[in-house]
């Protein structure tokens, strides 16, 4: 089980999209590649851009299919950052294929 | 290039300010104003600045001697020092707090961020609003470090107005412009096509793939669009020669968002003096502010229908014989 503090990468407004490829290429894919499920904690963070989660989770569903979102949970998340990362999830499943909601703890 | 700061040009009445810009003999400005009051949106502020760090030889910026009443705030909004013209007004700097963010300068996306944590503080804004006013500052800003090419960087000012209580943008750059980035993917015959499908829900010139691409998915700007017309705030964008501004909405109960900028109520031309790059100007009135979690609602049902749409015009058809 991998899990990420986002408060600790990019503070409370999640927003610089460089920060979130990065956690994405080094941390997340990686995880998933070795079979680990991935918690994303964004406990403390107050906000969050679209871009910033279209730039932390879009090519993930992308690369692994929906059936990812079995593998990742998004934990602590305030009602609008849970809204972004359902607007992203959906967009990117109408786009893939069939739907499916993020996982939320 | 000729510039001249009227009396008033706020976003509402913007257009005669824009039609009046003269983009010829880029290598020269010359900047005049009215001589009684000049009262500008923060769009005017940034244009001018984006406009003058493009001259290379600051002796080739000519700004005639401002006589208006109001000209210490060129001053203090920092316009004279970024286009490093010497004034000769003084004035007693105040505390900018709660009231402006100067002309500003961010050419990366770390300097976006200590700029966000910095600046947007400074306004003290409640916390919802904060959160409003730093979503479109990144999200525009980014668009410019990201997509624009843009030697100088993006120009970003604010303005509080208490009587209205409302916060005015304007971010400014003089890079590619949307015609050039949207057309990496797109085939946009003109400017303000170009901005009708850079303001659609999915469509970014990175890709024509639905859901973009790992980086950008061409949300960014309907968003913005989005936060402006559920508040009922003009919402003003500028590229090229063409033009397009959100115009007020009637007060409505109904929370609607339009995929397509044009079914919006707005006003378009596609004839304006050249501009090299970008303009996008936003008024926030923020105690007309919509609660951002409602807004999203309406954003992730739009855009959903958006995209299923757009599939389904790429459907094969059966052929009956």
């Amino acid at each position: 089980m991998k899990q990420i503090i986002l408060f600790d990468k990019v503070g409370a407004f999640a927003e610089n999209k460089d920060i979130a490829r990065d956690i994405r290429l080094q941390e997340i894919m990686p995880a998933l590649t070795q079979g680990e499920e991935v918690i994303l904690d964004f406990e403390k963070v107050g906000a969050a851009t679209q871009s910033f989660i279209h730039a932390l989770i879009s090519d993930v569903l992308r690369n692994y299919g929906n059936d990812v979102l079995e593998r990742i949970s998004f934990k602590g998340c305030n009602e609008t950052i849970r809204k972004i990362i359902n607007i992203v999830v959906d967009y990117m499943q109408d786009g893939i294929g069939s739907e499916n909601d993020a996982d939320f703890d | 290039m000729k510039i001249h700061l009227p009396n008033s040009a706020f976003l509402g009445n913007i257009d005669p300010f824009l039609r009046g810009f003269d983009p010829s003999s880029p290598d020269f400005l010359e900047i005049t104003a009215n001589d009684k009051w000049i009262s500008v949106h923060p769009l005017v502020l940034s244009m001018i600045a984006a406009l003058g760090l493009t001259i290379k030889n600051p002796e080739s910026i000519r700004c005639e001697k401002f006589e208006a009443r109001s000209k210490h705030y060129l001053v203090r909004m920092g316009l004279f020092k970024i286009l490093n013209v010497l004034s000769d007004i003084n004035i007693v700097e105040h505390e900018a707090a709660g009231r402006f963010i100067p002309i500003t300068r961010i050419r990366t996306s770390d300097e976006l961020t200590k700029f966000i944590t910095e600046m947007i503080p400074l306004l003290h804004l409640e916390a919802e609003q904060a959160k409003t006013i730093g979503y479109i500052v990144s999200e525009l800003v980014r668009n410019v470090i990201e997509h624009a090419k843009a030697e100088n960087g993006a120009f970003l000012c604010a303005q509080y107005y208490k009587k209205s209580n409302a916060i005015r943008i304007g971010i400014a750059d003089t890079g590619v412009g949307i015609k050039t980035t949207i057309n990496q993917s797109y085939s946009a015959e003109t400017d303000l096509k170009a901005i009708q499908l850079a303001l659609s829900p999915g469509i970014t010139g990175t890709t024509r793939r639905e859901g973009g691409t790992a980086q950008n998915a061409g949300a960014g700007l309907f968003f913005i669009k989005s936060i402006a017309s559920v508040n009922r705030d003009f919402f003003v964008i500028y590229s090229g020669h063409g033009f397009y501004k959100l115009l007020k909405k009637p007060p409505s109960k109904r929370l609607h968002l339009n995929a397509d900028p044009f079914k919006d109520r707005h006003s378009e031309e596609e004839d304006m003096p050249f501009w090299p790059g970008t303009l996008v100007g936003v008024d926030i009135t923020l105690d007309q502010t919509e609660e951002f979690s409602l807004l999203l609602d309406a954003i992730r049902k739009t855009y959903s229908t958006a995209v299923r749409e757009r599939k389904k015009a790429r459907y094969k058809k059966a052929r009956f014989i």
